[in-house]
């Protein structure tokens, strides 16, 4: 019993050790790399606490899209304002949306716009949505860096998506058969996708499902035939992002192209609150929407509000 | 002494009222569940639910079919018991009967902290290291399959399996053990013919919790096994991906309106899983008292 419990010790002590020579290794990259960042769902909260002297804060809940730039532009108001707290966490747009319709939070991030019946349900409990874009986002599609493919038509990518393409090769390509991946349906980003590119039709029922972002960019750097939809903040040297034509000639997905419009897969993010944004809010709204603000919508990936 | 009486009194009621509390909180819980996932038929039929071979929660038509996520689950789970039983049994036999003792105190500690990893490493795992060797290993348009899935669930499930068996074979009375070498058995024969048999109600409760973690496994199955709501075909369709009725509920909560068709469809899967993982607790009860009977 004596040999067993001193097994156990040394055991402990051993992994705790390794333990803290991991986090020695990466803490302090983890924390300003921009790249770094991962889309998380409502575990990946950022907590940001105010001295006690004037309790002022407020609450920011939705879209996992926003999520990273929320928490960067929170972490550099309370840098600015140390007395005000800002809390932010994830859950998808309709999480967001369902806790602003239940008065839950001040500030519902999404990335989509409001449906008509959470509008309906909103009114029907007393609050007004107010939307405020805040940035801009791009969804670009991404394939293999071995895939010989560079550039698709909408009607090819929803040839792609709904299964009546199957094979690289009617696109271009090599004769192999395309890995078809697609986020979950509680994404934004899903139902985004779903709208502009698949219009009435379904995604093909045998798609590979991922649950984040960071699984769609790990499994098509390393499949050479799968092809997968993301934000352009999450896009990396890993995988290979394709021009698309919506009817107007192919159109890369650069930043500028993006801006301009001319790019088709560009969406806006939005806060929602209840009636026009008021006291602590605002300043934080209004903080977003500084230049200081904007400068960190470019700084996480994403695209500035043009002004 | 009435002082005494008074302790003995209210730590009994405290204890009772705990007790009692749990059984409160499980029967709202099953209430709850119930209720949400009965709410689900108001449009949609059972024979429907339970027979649907299409799972499209979102669409403009939509469906909801059990048994994609069903066979998926099922599948999944087979093949993890296929590798984790027999590994299982082996390596607790090995750790009660065969080690040196020095090896089993050693060898103990460290199944233990494999059953203490989080299931979300064991995925990222999966998906970095394991996904590609069984694409390139089989040849297969991805690596996101029920295979992979297996593998990942088997190791997750091997700890409880050992452990719980180990205890099991320990625990056969030494007299049976030497009464059968005293007889001229050999140990392995020993072994295979008295102390597996002895033990073997311990093992099947093993191998039923083992396969209770198993079905309720969600997020290490979420990030490998694809999430493809086709029914897979038996048994090439350990090779496809599939989604398992744990991962449709996890990827799909998180957006879903509340009250809608779709929510109290995610609240039907979750009583399917309850109801499963009740049969299975009732059979490894069953087994437990037949077997235990025969031994004394």
């Amino acid at each position: 019993m004596v040999n067993n419990l001193k097994t156990y010790a040394v055991l402990t002590l051993v992994v705790i050790g390794l333990v803290f020579l991991g986090i020695g290794c990466t803490g302090n990259e983890n924390s300003e790399g921009s790249s770094s960042v991962q889309e998380t769902s409502s575990e990946g909260t950022s907590e940001a606490e105010a001295p006690a002297a004037e309790a002022q804060s407020i609450f920011l809940k939705g879209s996992d899209t926003v999520l990273p730039l929320a928490q960067a532009e929170a972490e550099e108001f309370i840098i600015e304002y140390p007395e005000k707290s800002v809390t932010v966490t994830g859950g998808g747009s309709g999480v967001g949306i369902a806790a602003l319709i239940d008065g839950e939070v001040d500030i519902a991030t999404a990335s989509r716009e409001m449906k008509a019946e959470e509008i309906e349900a909103a009114e029907a409990n007393g609050i007004t949505p107010v939307e405020t874009t805040i940035a801009y986002d791009g969804i670009t599609v991404i394939v293999n860096p071995e895939n010989s493919v560079t550039e698709l038509t909408f009607d090819q990518l929803r040839g792609i998506y709904n299964g009546s393409i199957s094979n690289w090769k009617d696109v271009g390509g090599e004769d192999h058969d395309i890995v078809v991946i697609s986020r979950d349906s509680s994404s934004g980003t899903y139902e985004y996708f779903k709208e502009e590119v698949l219009l009435e039709d379904e995604y093909r029922p045998d798609a590979l499902t991922q649950p984040a972002t960071g699984g769609i960019v790990s499994e098509v750097s390393q499949n050479a035939n799968a092809i997968g939809y993301i934000g352009v903040a999450y896009l990396d040297d890993s995988v290979k992002a394709l021009s698309l034509d919506a009817g107007e000639g192919f159109v890369a997905p650069s930043s500028e192209n993006i801006l301009s419009g001319e790019y088709p897969l560009a969406r806006a993010l939005y806060f929602y609150t209840d009636g026009e944004p008021s006291g602590l809010t605002k300043e934080f709204v209004d903080f977003v929407l500084s230049e200081t603000g904007q400068s960190l919508v470019t700084e996480v990936g994403y695209f500035p509000v043009s002004q | 002494m009435f002082n005494r009486n008074y302790k003995e009194k209210t730590i009994e009621s405290v204890l009772f009222s705990v007790s009692a509390l749990t059984v409160v909180i499980l029967f709202l819980i099953c209430l709850f569940l119930f209720r949400d996932s009965l709410l689900l038929f108001k449009d949609t039929s059972l024979m429907d639910f339970l027979t649907g071979k299409f799972w499209y929660p979102t669409s403009v038509n939509r469906q909801f079919g059990l048994l994609p996520l069903f066979f998926g689950s099922l599948i999944v789970t087979a093949g993890a018991i296929l590798f984790a039983v027999p590994l299982g049994i082996a390596s607790a036999i090995y750790i009660s009967e065969i080690a040196h003792p020095k090896v089993a105190d050693a060898l103990k500690p460290f199944i233990e902290i494999l059953a203490g990893i989080p299931s979300v490493v064991f995925g990222f795992f999966g998906l970095v290291i394991l996904v590609p060797v069984v694409q390139k290993m089989f040849n297969l348009p991805t690596g996101q399959t029920a295979l992979t899935g297996s593998i990942m669930l088997g190791i997750m499930a091997l700890p409880t399996i050992i452990s719980i068996s180990e205890d099991a074979i320990s625990s056969v009375p030494s007299t049976l053990k030497q009464g059968s070498l005293a007889l001229g058995a050999t140990r392995w024969q020993t072994m295979y013919k008295v102390i597996v048999p002895a033990a073997i109600s311990g093992i099947s409760a093993a191998v039923m919790l083992g396969i209770g973690r198993a079905i309720g496994e969600t997020m290490t199955l979420m990030m490998v096994t694809g999430n493809t709501a086709v029914i897979p075909a038996f048994p090439e369709g350990i090779l496809s991906p599939v989604r398992t009725m744990t991962a449709t509920i996890a990827l799909e909560m998180g957006e879903v309106p509340q009250g809608s068709a779709h929510f109290h469809a995610l609240f039907a899967v979750g009583t399917v899983l309850f109801i499963i993982t009740f049969l299975i607790n009732l059979i490894a009860d069953s087994i437990k008292k037949r077997y235990r009977f025969k031994v004394d």
